[in-house]
């Protein structure tokens, strides 16, 4: 700031508006008003800010606040949304859930409906691991082929949907692939052995000429009781048909052996907790009509 | 000079500007945060909230190192669709014992307050490992070292007396047994589970990696998130006697 006497009433020559009083090596600031419109709209945001505060919760008082003329909450909002999205959706969803396969089938409506709610459910829920389109990937198994390892009918899906697979739920699905080899059950030459014998058993090209009576025998002894006497896998117990080529890990020797040798038992979490009972339903007749539905 | 022109007062005088702006502040301030401490709606306190296991807090602190919170937010609005993709609205009582809290800005990827028990174990090793592996379209980077990196856990009871300081009750028994209540919790075996779980209700002992290796950071990240939204049953708690 200069030394310059402050003069506010010192009015410039060029405009004949006043000037602040400041001086800087001889410049004078202005003194320009805010612009009319931009005052009025301050003013007017003041104006319904009173009004918002009486509509909606606004001031705290000493054991509660303001409510409002409407009480509205927005926990009040998500609930009335939420009863009338489910009355909205509540005749649909009684018809499905009373409905079994072949209805839902003859009726046209309830199956575009039970789709549509399936789809976005699969998409919030089950694609990270089965895929946006359900192929799966390497231990989620393809719900879009007509292979299942722990059943394919509706009733099936619901379970496994409702309680999982080896998850948490006390009513889950359980069943593990044994470490045949880090638990000592069989050796590592016996595994090998097994190893040939299945992929021989889904016509796989094996390597040099394994003994695979050897491999049968193995077989015999440890899979037969879960995976069957001729490998095609037991639903129940969740023991994959390993006469197909259908490969949950892999098919080559290696990630068999692999497998044998930690044994396998992945995790399908329980939706039961967390998804009601409409939507599950929806996301069994999605997923049955994926593909391969029994 | 008329009341509009009174604004020179504080333009012109620093000092006068600087309380002017104090008092202002202090009165929004009492306004907006004073309540939040004494509101019943604030406070509401909902069963099945307890302070993190020690294996937990491990994870949670990694959780914070690799700043997760930068992309993951851990707050449900009380929104229709966000409630219908994600679960419950979140409570304030279900962050209580978070310090700092975790409710994030900015979701770059999605909400992570109810994502415990969503996924497997082997998903979210893979997933940590290299996120494309079973999420294709995915942009988040890949955290290959941490299934590599054993826990360094041994301040683990200083971390929690630390929290008990700032008020998470943490008990005279939760910080001594601190080490042997995390390493019962990362493995399958371990005699400590019960006491485990006798402490810490609802907590889950298992081989979050692999069986019969040393508990690795990625361990403590996944037993984290699986407990992350698990801990109130939503079946029993009454929403409507919050709406006042």
């Amino acid at each position: 700031m200069s030394a310059a006497p402050h003069d506010k009433n010192m009015v410039d020559a060029h405009t004949g508006m006043s000037t602040t009083g400041h001086e800087w090596d001889g410049i004078r600031e202005l003194n320009t008003p805010l612009p009319r419109w931009w005052l009025w709209m301050l003013y007017a945001t003041i104006v319904w800010a009173f009004g918002y505060m009486i509509v909606y919760p606004a001031v705290p008082l000493v054991a509660s606040y303001t409510t409002g003329v409407f009480g509205w909450s927005s926990r009040g909002a998500v609930t009335q949304e939420l009863a009338a999205l489910g009355e909205q959706r509540a005749p649909m969803v009684a018809a499905l859930s009373k409905a079994t396969l072949p209805d839902i089938e003859k009726n046209p409506t309830l199956l575009a409906f039970a789709r549509a709610q399936g789809k976005a459910a699969f998409g919030d829920n089950c694609a990270g691991c089965h895929g946006a389109g359900g192929g799966g990937g390497k231990g989620y198994p393809n719900l879009v082929d007509d292979e299942w390892i722990w059943g394919g009918t509706l009733d099936d899906i619901s379970q496994t949907l409702t309680y999982g697979i080896r998850s948490t739920d006390p009513k889950a699905r359980v069943g593990n692939m044994p470490a045949f080899g880090a638990d000592g059950l069989l050796k590592p030459t016996e595994i090998s052995l097994v190893a040939d014998y299945v992929r021989s058993l889904s016509s796989l090209p094996l390597e040099g000429k394994p003994d695979l009576k050897a491999g049968a025998k193995v077989f015999e002894e440890n899979c037969s009781a879960c995976h069957g006497a001729e490998g095609k896998g037991m639903q129940e117990l969740g023991a994959p048909n390993l006469t197909d080529q259908i490969w949950l890990y892999g098919s080559d020797k290696a990630t068999i052996v692999e497998g044998l040798h930690k044994g396998r038992g992945a995790v399908m979490p329980h939706w039961g907790d967390r998804l009601d009972a409409g939507t599950i339903k929806a996301l069994a007749v999605y997923v049955h009509t994926l593909g391969g539905g029994r | 000079m008329s009341l509009w022109n009174k604004h020179a007062i504080f333009e012109k005088n620093s000092i006068i500007l600087v309380l002017g702006v104090l008092i202002v502040i202090s009165i929004g301030g009492l306004v907006e945060i004073l309540p939040l401490f004494y509101l019943k709606s604030t406070i509401e306190k909902v069963e099945g909230m307890r302070p993190y296991t020690p294996l937990e807090l491990a994870g949670r602190n990694i959780y914070v190192r690799e700043g997760c919170y930068n992309c993951h937010s851990q707050m449900i609005r009380a929104l229709r669709d966000e409630v219908e993709r994600y679960g419950h609205y979140s409570l304030a009582s279900e962050s209580m014992y978070d310090h700092p809290f975790q409710w994030g800005s900015k979701r770059n990827g999605p909400d992570l307050a109810r994502v415990g028990n969503k996924y497997s174990d082997e998903w979210h090793r893979r997933h940590l490992e290299n996120p494309r592996s079973v999420v294709p379209g995915s942009i988040m980077p890949g955290y290959p070292w941490l299934a590599k990196t054993p826990l360094q856990a041994e301040t683990i009871a200083q971390d929690m007396k630390v929290l008990a300081i700032e008020g998470v009750p943490y008990s005279d028994a939760m910080i001594t047994n601190a080490s042997a209540d995390l390493k019962a919790q990362g493995t399958d075996d371990d005699a400590g589970a019960t006491a485990l779980v006798e402490r810490y209700p609802k907590a889950i002992a298992r081989a979050y990696g692999d069986k019969g290796k040393a508990i690795t950071e990625a361990d403590a990240l996944i037993a984290y998130m699986q407990m992350l939204g698990t801990l109130v049953d939503f079946k029993l708690y009454d929403g409507k006697a919050n709406l006042r």
